[in-house]
């Protein structure tokens, strides 16, 4: 461990030992049998993380995913590699000692609406914008399913469910808007049934450096089933997803016939491509150290999937904290040489007795 | 001018004033002072919570107690001989605590009609009589500082505020002290700020100089140093010993230092003093919740640090539910407890011991935990690798408490060999190990094997939901659970083999009445009973260094005297596990003032139970 710790991060994944044996899904894959309900979006997600995983080719033992409570977060019994389910809403605190002290480990967080957005809303806004090397994604189904069918932070107003018999009555969180908001330097949405979509997008989580929140659209067959229908029906689907591509004019649409402009309120509105210039049309820019336009993008799925950007929203540089921890402790034995305990113990006002 | 000198064993001294006039600081100087002149000390700062209370008022009072003497000591004094108050406010909250006769120093300049109104003095107390039964040296402290700064091009405020260093200097000539660690100090502390630092000392040498020359003081008194045994020493508060006790926990187990912390009264100086150490590999975590600050800790344990978190009790109450997932994971912690008065926010710098329950009982389901207390300031260096130790051989999250009296008191301290320090093996797992399960215990301690992540072909998943015995897979089989309850209990009732039997002070052999505390109280109970025997009774002291588990011999210990006088600052929290153990009906003793015990009201107390024997 010690020969990692030493050394400075370029990439997120700089600092992980490579493997030179091929690796498949396979070797991902516990000997735990799987026990969501049979339909559940979390199988899809599972399966598109396994088989993304070989990819990047890291030493599976230097692995290490973390997770809260609810049903996203059995997620680490299933993976064959280093695994903590903690307790609820916890998991970027226990994942951020573990990413700050091991800079040789890739630190996934698993967690869900519930976990991530209510109770441990917190540890998520401090986690973003601290910039830990930490990868979050965080399983979004609108509803509680663990505890069988409350509202979450993240459902619609009006919701009826167990807790709410006539309506839920607070607006809820859009986590990629939150997640902009708390200095989040990667942010990310993609969908459970679309695997392509979904590796991509992991793909450069995996390669950022710091913090990246990824929030998968997953759906609850039980409790919320179809929550994200007009994002998955192939009769609407490419009328209402926004793909977003870095450097590319964002239009959307089956014959790419709508796009995006600035709106005179500051914000972003849909219009219709023939009918403006083609320079009016916003072109993405994820890498932008201004926020608002990002911020922008995500206020477009309101209402609710009438049109729903999808892809990378924000993907910064910005030196991440366990990195900018590792110099400063490289910086105190440069300039001070190695701790020497005898010399701390008796550093100050001392006097002989014989 | 030569003066009388008379020679003394022990004094106690209280530096009291507004919170901005520097009395901690004074106190402290003085401290190092008599430190470096060899007398041995004990000292018991005393503070308000609020930063800059308003000026003047009584709950803005802030005081500074140290007790010295050619003779080994054990607590900072019941009453002081020697009363310093810079103002009415700090007269009034005081006076009630000086003996007759005892020395009475004060600064006239604040005993203005204003000030004295503030604090409720219908008439002057200097000019009423009301002081006729002490040894009053009023002086105009403010207005001689300011006078003896007049070639200095500094502001009168900046001048004003130097009257902390000229009380100083004239206690330090009444008490011969050496003055060149102060003069340093000052160096030091205001190099960037050249005219206040000669300002300052112009005004200790100032202060000096009065008490040589004035008539106020006719003697100088003199304490000799005390024969303490050889060794090289410093003076130490207990939360400074503690952060290196941590430091030392990281050195001798090889590993890194991972402390995550919610600043809190009164622990924060122990994140403070951690965070200095980089050099060493510490690295210190402010956390945005002390929910988030054990988090982080048990996850850099997690990945093979020595995880430590550092806070107060209700801190510990947020900390309640990491604290079972650490049981139920097994992982090494440290978690500081430096208690304070409650419940809830309470006294936030006032002492107390109330949170031993809270620590041994304050989480879900069956989750024991180790308790380890220091008895002294000093003392919390050995107890921080203590709790390291048994952290990191047994798999287990120790809490170690502390308190806010030992946290900000200090005494000499034998700086120890680093040699003769216990060394620790975090016995990690190894790759290829045969036979590798995360929940397969050795057989003598119980201990499961720590195989952290990068540790190849030893993956694994663990977590707080109920394991195998032995596999650790998730497991809701009814007897596999018992088996787990009791394994984990059984893990944490071995410790008691592992640790010194509880020893005995009864040096007559005759006593029949054993006093036992634990924690901060220890300094008290020792100089009440060594009173006792001066006075011709037998008792018995034993202190209790575990909690949990107890030392194996406990119970025979208890049982072996008539009586057990149990003393604590709680509501007889530690009587309560002794009783419910033990079956001993122990008698306790219980104040909670947010103050140590005086050692008088301690020998009362254990006098009348051996008397009514």
């Amino acid at each position: 461990m010690s020969e990692q710790l030493n050394g400075t991060s370029a990439g997120a994944l700089s600092l992980v030992p490579k493997t030179d044996v091929k690796q498949t899904a396979k070797d991902f894959k516990t000997d735990q049998e799987v026990r969501w309900c049979p339909g559940c979006g979390d199988y899809a997600i599972l399966a598109a993380v396994q088989s993304f995983l070989p990819e990047l080719g890291l030493r599976r033992e230097n692995i290490c995913f973390i997770s809260g409570i609810g049903c996203s977060s059995r997620f680490p019994y299933y993976m064959n590699t280093y695994g903590f389910h903690s307790i609820h809403g916890r998991a970027p605190a226990i994942a951020t000692g573990l990413a700050t002290s091991r800079p040789d480990l890739s630190v996934w967080v698993v967690t869900g609406d519930g976990d991530a957005l209510s109770i441990g809303g917190n540890h998520l806004i401090h986690a973003l914008r601290r910039n830990v090397n930490l990868k979050i994604l965080l399983f979004n189904n609108r509803i509680y399913g663990l505890t069988k069918g409350q509202y979450s932070p993240t459902s619609e107003v009006g919701k009826i469910t167990k807790s709410t018999p006539m309506g839920s009555l607070d607006t809820p969180f859009n986590p990629i808007s939150l997640a902009i908001g708390a200095e989040g330097t990667f942010v990310a949405r993609t969908l459970d049934s679309d695997r392509k979509h979904l590796q991509s997008v992991l793909r450069a989580a995996a390669q950022h450096k710091g913090t990246a929140l990824v929030e998968i659209y997953q759906n609850c067959n039980i409790f919320n089933d179809g929550a994200f229908e007009p994002l998955k029906d192939p009769a609407v689907r490419e009328d209402v997803t926004i793909r977003l591509e870095h450097g590319e004019p964002i239009v959307f649409g089956a014959d790419r016939s709508k796009g995006l402009r600035r709106s005179a309120s500051g914000g972003l509105e849909v219009v219709n491509v023939a009918d403006v210039d083609p320079s009016e049309i916003v072109v993405h820019d994820a890498h932008n150290p201004d926020p608002s336009l990002a911020f922008a993008l995500s206020r477009l799925d309101s209402p609710a999937f009438e049109h729903t950007p999808i892809g990378i929203f924000r993907q910064v540089q910005r030196p991440s904290y366990d990195e900018l921890m590792r110099a400063q402790i490289e910086e105190a034995v440069e300039h001070e040489g190695p701790g020497d305990l005898a010399a701390l113990l008796a550093s100050g006002d001392t006097w002989r007795i014989d | 001018m030569t003066k009388q000198v008379q020679q003394l064993d022990r004094v106690i001294i209280r530096f009291a004033g507004d919170s901005g006039d520097g009395m901690q600081l004074t106190g402290d100087r003085f401290t190092q002072e008599t430190a470096s002149f060899g007398n041995d000390l004990s000292t018991l700062p005393n503070f308000p919570a609020e930063i800059r209370a308003p000026a003047g008022t009584l709950p803005g009072v802030s005081s500074f107690q140290l007790h010295f003497a050619d003779h080994d000591i054990l607590t900072p004094g019941d009453a002081p001989d020697v009363l310093v108050a810079m103002n009415p406010a700090a007269l009034k909250a005081n006076i009630g605590d000086l003996p007759r006769g005892g020395d009475l120093i004060v600064n006239t300049d604040e005993f203005t009609k204003r000030n004295l109104a503030k604090v409720g003095y219908d008439s002057n107390p200097l000019e009423d009589g009301s002081l006729s039964e002490y040894r009053v040296h009023a002086l105009p402290l403010t207005s001689m500082t300011v006078e003896a700064l007049a070639g200095f091009d500094i502001t009168k405020k900046d001048a004003e505020r130097a009257k902390n260093m000229f009380a100083l200097g004239l206690l330090s000539w009444l008490y011969h002290r050496p003055t060149e660690g102060t003069l340093a100090f000052l160096e030091r502390k205001f190099a960037k700020k050249p005219e206040i630092m000669k300002a300052n000392i112009a005004a200790f040498q100032a202060g000096w100089n009065y008490g040589e020359t004035t008539e106020t003081f006719s003697v100088q008194y003199e304490v000799k140093p005390a024969a303490q045994p050889a060794g090289l020493y410093r003076n130490i508060t207990g939360n400074m010993a503690l952060a290196y006790g941590l430091v030392a926990a990281g050195v001798r187990s090889g590993l890194p230092v991972f402390l995550g912390s919610y600043p809190i009264t009164p622990a924060s100086d122990i994140l403070h003093e951690l965070s200095k150490h980089k050099r060493f590999g510490v690295r210190t975590f402010q956390a945005e919740d002390e929910i988030a600050a054990i988090g982080a800790a048990l996850g850099a344990s997690f990945g093979g640090s020595l995880g430590v978190t550092t806070t107060s009790g209700p801190g510990v109450a947020l900390k309640s539910e990491t604290i079972g997932l650490a049981v139920a994971t097994e992982l090494p912690l440290v978690i500081v407890d430096v208690q304070r008065a409650g419940p809830s926010t309470g006294m936030p710098t006032k002492t107390e011991q109330a949170d031993l329950l809270q620590v041994m009982f304050g989480r879900n389901g069956e989750a024991p935990v180790p308790v380890v207390a220091p008895r002294s300031p000093s003392d919390c260096f050995d107890a921080a690798l203590e709790a390291a130790r048994i952290a990191i051989k047994y798999r287990t999250p120790v809490v170690l408490l502390s308190d806010g009296y030992l946290a900000n008191g200090s005494e000499p301290w034998r700086i120890p060999d680093v040699e003769s320090l216990p060394k620790i093996d975090p016995g990690f797992a190894v790759p290829g190990q045969e036979d590798f399960a995360p929940f397969r215990r050795d057989p003598e301690t119980l201990a499961r094997p720590w195989a952290i992540p990068g540790t190849a072909g030893l993956e694994h998943r663990i977590g707080g939901l109920e394991k195998s015995d032995v596999t650790g897979n998730i497991s809701y089989d009814p007897e596999n659970h018992d088996t787990m309850v009791r394994l984990r209990q059984a893990k944490i009732d071995g410790i008691a083999s592992d640790i010194a039997p509880v020893e005995v002070d009864d040096p007559s052999g005759r006593a029949r009445v054993l006093v036992i505390g634990w924690g901060c109280t220890y300094g008290s109970i020792a100089a009440a009973v060594r009173e006792l025997r001066a006075n011709g009774r037998h008792v018995a002291h034993a202190h209790l260094r575990h909690l949990n588990p107890f030392p194996a011999n406990l119970g025979e210990v208890l049982r072996s005297y008539d009586k057990v006088v149990v003393p604590e600052i709680n509501l007889g929290q530690l009587a309560l596990l002794l009783r419910a153990k033990y079956l001993v009906d122990v008698i306790g003793y219980n104040r909670m003032r947010g103050l140590p015990f005086t050692s008088e009201e301690l020998a009362g107390v254990i006098q009348d139970v051996i008397d009514s024997e």
